[in-house]
């Protein structure tokens, strides 16, 4: 579960977000959905901790962010939240079964090679766990993006704007696998999109207003 | 999946930008290290080979000449000496030794030295085959010699006339070896050593039986009873005869000096490769750092600390810099080695290859330095780096 309370940021002095109070419970999930430039990614980001709210507070499965700080803060993300960015990034330098590997050692976890290859499995890449990032179809590394936000069996599952680019039947699959994992993984999964196909994919929906400022 | 693993594959992936680096490094440092080498090899060869000679006297000339023809063996000397002279060094109370030396053939590019065994002792010369002059022809052959010329214990050689190859012949005038030295690490590998009564012998032939009286040496080496021997004595023979007494010490220290310089000026281009391979390896991890950006913001969205992507960057840096170290030590050492087999004149200096100096752990503590310099920028930019502007910039 998690919840903001009095979230306002802002950049300088325009007002980017604004979120009086939202509730989510564990395993819930939401839509997060707004237009271009309403800020989905700030709330993303300061729910991961990326990102301090200039007020407010959030807290995640009973731990207050603003209470985290520097590498502490880093542990805890990487231990607590998947983020399935938008451009989904896999670290170039590295082959598939190594990025999932990463992902559990900067979290400080140990490394579960069978759960690795379970995970790949899952969501259809098993056979390219050996490819680049540079080798991989957007598709294909959405899917290793996917299994690599929960390798760790996070608290929050993130994604932004999972459904871009992708044709009604792969953004139905895409969200299926999303929601697929986080019950797999135990996690509230919280999709910015302002993909109006999401919304009938998805049980919750939290609308940020067009009004609240240019991110 | 370490972060030292991740540094590797970073460096992996970028595979002709990490050989330049490292092949620069390597060049620069090989280069520091083989005027390392070659300097204290040949600082302990000079020494070693002037150990225990106080003075070298010789007729009249360049003290520089005097000991590199009589020390060294590698001028030709001013002239001769009368074999008086030695006579009244020797009766010196300041002197303890005299040792001397007649010059003027070769065999096979190496002095045949008429001497008396002391000199052979004076090096801690041991015999590894046969035994010391005893009769007039009779010759003991230093080790590189032996090994060149292929001569054996019972052969039969003739000197040529002068101190380099291809003077005219002592046809008639043979050598019988009766010795060979064990190798010593000193000049004694490179010499014939005979009586003196030989070569007096090969040059006498033609003259007077009158020439007994006035018999010559060309060089004596003295070894002082006292240290208080050098306030007085080389004076005195500068003085008092128509000698010159030379400094081993002193004109080795000169030589040094002027082939000193000329090493500085290597190594100071040497150093400026350094420079410039991390110059090289700043900008190569400069510019991927604008293409790893992303990397870098995702790995601090995975739980990555600041300390931890500046971190990769650091190690990423120094594993090219051990590279080149490495590689350019090893270069260095295999350069020395194979110098012997390609330059038999420097094949004594290839006895380096197997040192390895305290001062090329300075050379390592320094590329490693350069290592760090170079990636300080980009580590501190990657500690800094706002992660989720950069994320949103995806």
């Amino acid at each position: 579960m998690f919840e903001l309370a009095g979230i306002v940021h802002r950049y300088g002095v325009v007002t980017a977000v604004a979120i009086p109070a939202w509730r989510a419970r564990t395993g819930d999930a939401w839509l997060l959905a707004g237009q271009s430039g309403s800020g989905k990614s700030t709330v993303l980001h300061i729910l991961a901790g990326l990102t301090r709210p200039t007020a407010g507070s959030v807290t995640v499965n009973g731990t207050d962010l603003g209470r985290l700080a520097g590498s502490a803060r880093d542990r805890w993300r990487g231990r607590s939240v998947g983020l399935v960015p938008q451009r989904l990034h896999l670290v170039s330098a590295l082959d598939v079964r190594d990025n999932l590997r990463l992902a559990t050692t900067l979290a400080g976890l140990r490394v579960d090679d069978d759960r690795i290859t379970a995970l790949l499995e899952a969501v259809g890449v098993a056979d390219l766990a050996d490819r680049y990032p540079s080798q991989l179809s957007q598709g294909q590394a959405q899917r290793v993006a996917i299994a690599r936000a929960v390798v760790n069996r996070p608290a929050l599952l993130l994604a932004d704007e999972p459904t871009a680019n992708l044709d009604d039947a792969h953004a139905a699959q895409a969200l299926e696998l999303l929601r697929g994992q986080a019950i797999e993984a135990g996690a509230t999964l919280v999709v910015a999109s302002h993909d109006a196909r999401v919304r009938s994919l998805l049980p919750n929906m939290f609308a940020l207003p067009a009004s609240a400022g240019d991110a | 999946m370490s972060l030292f693993r991740l540094a590797f594959a970073y460096a992996r992936r970028r595979p002709l930008s990490t050989l330049l680096v490292v092949i620069m490094l390597a060049l620069g440092v090989s280069t520091v290290a083989l005027t390392l080498l070659v300097t204290h090899e040949l600082e302990a060869r000079l020494t070693r080979d002037a150990a225990g000679i106080d003075q070298v006297v010789g007729a009249k000339g360049s003290p520089l000449q005097i000991v590199l023809a009589g020390v060294y063996h590698a001028d030709v000397p001013p002239g001769n000496i009368p074999l008086a002279a030695i006579e009244t060094l020797r009766r010196n109370p300041l002197v303890a030794q005299v040792i001397p030396l007649a010059l003027g053939d070769s065999f096979h590019g190496a002095r045949i030295v008429g001497t008396e065994p002391q000199l052979v002792a004076h090096y801690g010369g041991t015999l590894e085959k046969g035994e010391l002059w005893s009769l007039p022809m009779d010759a003991v052959l230093g080790s590189d010699v032996a090994r060149t010329s292929e001569l054996r214990v019972g052969d039969r050689f003739v000197g040529s006339h002068g101190l380099a190859e291809g003077g005219g012949s002592h046809a008639e005038a043979r050598y019988t070896v009766t010795g060979v030295l064990a190798p010593s690490g000193t000049v004694l590998d490179r010499l014939v050593l005979t009586s003196l009564a030989s070569v007096w012998a090969v040059h006498e032939h033609d003259h007077d039986a009158d020439a007994v009286a006035h018999r010559e040496v060309t060089l004596a080496l003295v070894k002082y009873r006292t240290p208080l021997a050098a306030a007085s004595l080389p004076r005195a023979i500068d003085r008092e005869t128509a000698l010159v007494a030379a400094s081993p010490a002193f004109e080795t220290a000169r030589l040094l000096t002027v082939f000193g310089a000329g090493v500085q000026l290597i190594r100071v281009f040497a150093w400026l490769l350094v420079a410039a391979s991390t110059l090289m390896l700043f900008v190569a991890l400069a510019q991927t750092l604008d293409e790893r950006r992303y990397d870098l913001a995702i790995m601090r969205a995975l739980g990555a600390s600041r300390g931890q992507v500046a971190t990769v960057l650091l190690i990423e840096s120094l594993l090219l810099g051990a590279a080149g170290t490495l590689l350019g030590l090893a270069i260095a050492h295999v350069a020395m080695a194979a110098t012997g087999w390609w330059l038999p004149q420097a094949g004594p200096l290839s006895a380096a290859a197997r040192h390895f100096l305290p001062e090329e752990w300075a050379v390592v503590a320094l590329a490693m330095a350069a290592g760090i310099l170079a990636a300080l920028w980009p580590a501190w930019r990657a500690y800094r780096l706002d992660v989720a502007a950069t994320l949103a910039e995806g």
